[in-house]
């Protein structure tokens, strides 16, 4: 059989890796593009073999590509030996297995899962020829609707966007797509500002453009809007949308049962190798934790659960409808999995073996992930991690991390007891309140741990220890307690990494453990992305003019880029990361409803200032809002839902 | 067991090179559950060879792998089955036992047969027909050789086994293996040297058409005819 494709032999055997634009790949679903109602393009906006590796957008090109006359198709972000060919050849971007220009399609879906993709969202526009701005868009362009985690505060990337859809990508797409063909039938050569006004109507579907966005004068409390108290200056003085018809708030959506939904038993199993190249169960959704710089723990509560049958009956087609040599489990934390036991024996003892790994996402080390690690992995490569995020146990506590230091040390004392030397902790330097000796702190528990090794005796030991201590920089995230928070200055980050260093240097076993830290840069820009406002976007276009793309690349990101495209448009790193937002400040995100309420957030910010924890869902309810959605963990143990 | 299998390379497959078929055809073999054999050890791996990597680009009807397997339905059946697992772009001709003592194809690797095309024939200026018996008939064809320990001149024309020209382009019979491996492009490369022009780097379309290993009277038997179909 041969496709056509979009790509002549000459530009595919000249770029990195062809395989990443000629589709065809095992399980990929094709259809006949022209007979269809709709086609939805689903884009992950970074390179190939990390797109494919994404659970979300498998499930939803399952989803999609189960119903009649809808026809899934998908694109990436081309790498940039293809993406300077394509511009200087004026090639329109295509879909990987229809070949068609993205211009051809009904929808394109981008998912949105790091704010260092923003630019390549420009790319893909750009290079599928469709207007980077909504306001530019004519019937002739597809609908272009945003998704994933980032949506949580859409503001930056607003403008470029029609539609977002908010929350779980299960419930209203079908919703969506019904009313999208029913307008464009009624209506065909008028259909685009009637469809956005429907839309808007959807239960978790925001329209950027429906809504109008007022701030208050930079100066302060003079000018034409001024500010009722001097913190506000700047800030967001109204958010409304322009008609009645269209929601103030817009709550997002959740699946509620975890069993009877969509989920792929025939996921796309890529030519090239993918970051995950395996097969991936997702266990759970949300985390009962309530760790307080976490956005995940947050939006995605309340925890829901699937069933021990369901994933056994998964975990087999999978397999066997892939050909993968490797399985794992998929949560935000898996110990808190009520069967985790269970499916990880059955995964075990049915599974392994005959050539099939099972590779175990980040457990709580205990007696248990222990003696199942050491059936599955080679205790003399593999390593075991913790995740303190914090170096002291006050700091631990500002930040919720249900983690103490006797627990660390106890867990390392098991592991190295059965044969570890390896150790892994991850942290975050410049969390709200931190001090000099938290910073120091994480050297101290390393040194701690190397401590715990040495007193096995030397017979009983497996030579060295290893200890790989890793911090990035604390970047505060909406909808989380550490929404308010003063982000630190590149300086200030730098600093902390210094001063961490040095006193890892100044430790009894200071041979025996590494100190590694993250780029500032890049932090201090996912900063500003993280919780900026409409205002950003054309300094957005700016950066990519400068030909800024693949930001969460290390290589090809230019920091110059920005900080010139921030100079033009008056962007201010003071302005966005370095100032502790008040109460009062309307919050470019403040529309959105994620079910945890602002109130709890607050509650927890001021709690977090206290250093006092809270507990988790399971210990105890501490009535965050999520329960609103009737389900999950809100209601374990009661009656069923209300 | 020892089990030849023979496939086939088509279409856009060109662009996905040979570690990533090896990847490909593991997880085949997982999808279709045949009972291939794993190597023993901590990380086992499926007993799987493979006889002649193929370059990017390149399209071919004679590919060959050898696995070995412990227990297997007869050849047709696993033939049927295999392809029912596969990508449209890849196809399984044979599968068939080989005694217990045959090397793999990759250590008895002696020839390969091609069809070389033109991707733009408009753009020829040479008479296939007439020039490349001209180019054959000469007694050498000498070229030098650049590698690690200098400069060496390889004569070509004992390596080129059979050759004659076909309606659309070349038919071509090459050394192929690990000692002496030469390549069509190699071969076009003189050529167009010996017609007065530069062979571009998108010039050809090549296509493998089959594998062979030589017999004990030194006559080249193709890979497949090595093993017996399995009843």
């Amino acid at each position: 059989m041969v496709r056509k494709l979009a790509l002549p032999d000459e530009i595919l055997l000249k770029v990195e890796k062809p395989a990443r634009y000629i589709g065809g790949e095992v399980n990929a679903v094709n259809k006949n593009f022209d007979e269809m109602d709709i086609n939805f393009c689903m884009c992950f906006p970074d390179v190939y073999e990390i797109g494919m590796s994404h659970l979300g957008i498998q499930i939803l090109y399952d989803m999609f590509n189960k119903w009649d006359k809808v026809y899934c198709d998908r694109v990436y972000s081309p790498w940039p030996d293809l993406d300077k060919i394509m511009r200087d050849r004026d090639i329109p971007l295509f879909a990987v297995e229809s070949q068609r220009p993205l211009k051809d399609f009904d929808f394109l879906g981008i998912t949105l899962q790091y704010e260092m993709c923003y630019t390549n969202i420009l790319q893909i526009l750009d290079l599928g020829k469709i207007p980077l701005y909504t306001a530019e868009r004519t019937e002739d362009d597809p609908v272009i609707i945003g998704g994933g985690p980032c949506t949580y505060n859409p503001e930056p990337i607003a403008d470029f966007f029609d539609l977002f859809y908010i929350g779980e990508g299960e419930t209203q797409y079908k919703n969506l797509l019904d009313l999208y063909k029913k307008i464009k039938d009624e209506n065909p050569g008028a259909w685009r500002e009637k469809f956005l006004h429907a839309a808007a109507q959807i239960p978790g579907i925001y329209v950027p453009s429906l809504y109008e966005v007022e701030y208050y004068d930079k100066a302060g409390v003079e000018g034409d809007n001024p500010a009722p108290m001097p913190e506000l200056a700047g800030t967001i003085s109204s958010f409304k949308p322009k008609f009645d018809f269209v929601p103030a708030t817009i709550r997002k959506e959740i699946v509620l049962d975890m069993d009877n939904t969509y989920y792929p038993e025939k996921p796309v199993v890529p030519f090239i190798r993918a970051t995950q190249d395996r097969v991936v169960l997702e266990i759970q959704r949300g985390c009962i934790r309530g760790c307080r710089f976490c956005q995940a723990g947050m939006v995605y509560r309340p925890v829901r659960e699937r069933s021990l049958e369901f994933l056994k009956d998964k975990a087999l087609k999978l397999l066997k409808n892939t050909g993968h040599e490797d399985i794992t489990l998929s949560s935000l934390s898996s110990s808190d999995y009520s069967h985790l036991e269970e499916i990880v024996n059955y995964l075990v003892e049915n599974i392994h073996g005959k050539g099939i790994n099972v590779s175990l996402p980040s457990l709580r080390i205990d007696a248990f992930s222990l003696d199942v690690m050491s059936k599955v992995q080679d205790i003399k490569k593999s390593s075991v991690t913790f995740a303190p995020e914090a170096g002291t146990q006050r700091m631990r506590n500002v930040i919720n991390k249900g983690l103490t230091e006797e627990d660390i040390i106890h867990g390392a004392d098991q592991a190295f007891h059965a044969g570890w030397n390896r150790v892994k902790l991850y942290f975050m330097l410049g969390q709200p309140t931190e001090t000099n000796e938290d910073v120091e702190g994480i050297a101290i528990l390393a040194d701690k741990i190397a401590r715990k090794y040495y007193e096995i005796p030397k017979a009983e030991r497996n030579g060295k220890v290893q200890i790989v201590a890793s911090s990035s920089f604390f970047v505060p995230k909406p909808f989380t307690p550490f929404q308010w928070a003063r982000m630190n200055s590149k300086e200030e980050f730098l600093e902390k990494a210094k001063i961490c260093r040095r006193k890892f240097g100044e430790m009894l076993n200071s041979k025996s453990l590494k100190y590694n830290w993250h780029e500032s840069d890049v932090s201090v820009l996912e900063g500003v992305l993280a919780r900026g406002d409409r205002r950003i976007a054309p300094a957005l276009v700016e950066a990519y003019r400068k030909g800024s793309i693949f930001d969460a690349w290390s290589d090809y990101f230019v920091f110059d880029n920005w900080l010139e495209a921030f100079a033009k448009y008056d962007i201010t790193f003071e302005y966005y990361n370095e100032r502790e937002r008040v109460f009062e400040e309307l919050l470019p995100w403040d529309f959105l409803d994620c079910g945890v309420n602002k109130r709890f957030l607050q509650l927890e910010w001021n709690r977090a200032k206290e250093a006092r924890v809270t507990a988790n869902c399971r210990q105890g309810c501490s009535g965050c809002g999520a329960l609103v959605f009737g389900g999950g963990v809100c209601f374990e143990g009661k009656n069923k839902v209300r | 067991m020892k089990v030849r299998i023979k496939f086939g390379k088509y279409g856009e497959l060109k662009f996905i090179g040979h570690l990533d078929i090896m990847r490909y055809f593991q997880k085949m073999m997982r999808r279709a559950d045949i009972d291939i054999k794993y190597s023993t050890g901590y990380s086992p791996h499926q007993i799987m060879s493979f006889a002649q990597p193929l370059g990017l680009g390149i399209t071919s009807d004679g590919e060959y792998m050898d696995i070995e397997v412990d227990s297997t339905k007869p050849s047709k059946e696993m033939i049927d089955l295999l392809n029912t697992y596969n990508v449209d772009n890849i196809r399984i001709y044979s599968y068939r036992e080989l005694p217990d003592n045959a090397k793999t194809g990759m250590a008895i690797i002696a020839a390969a047969d091609y069809e070389v095309r033109f991707r733009y024939p408009e753009k020829i200026s040479f008479d296939l027909k007439s020039d490349w018996p001209r180019f054959m008939e000469r007694e050498h064809i000498n070229v030098t050789k650049t590698t690690k320990s200098g400069e060496s001149e390889v004569d070509l024309k004992p390596l080129i086994f059979d050759s004659h020209v076909m309606e659309d382009g070349l038919f071509l019979k090459l050394s192929c293996g690990s000692v002496v491996n030469l390549k069509p492009e190699v071969v076009l490369g003189e050529f167009y040297k010996f017609m007065g022009e530069e062979l571009g780097e998108f010039d050809l379309l090549l296509h493998r058409k089959e594998l062979y290993a030589r017999g004990d009277d030194g006559e080249l038997i193709a890979l497949e005819d090595m093993g017996r179909d399995i009843e």
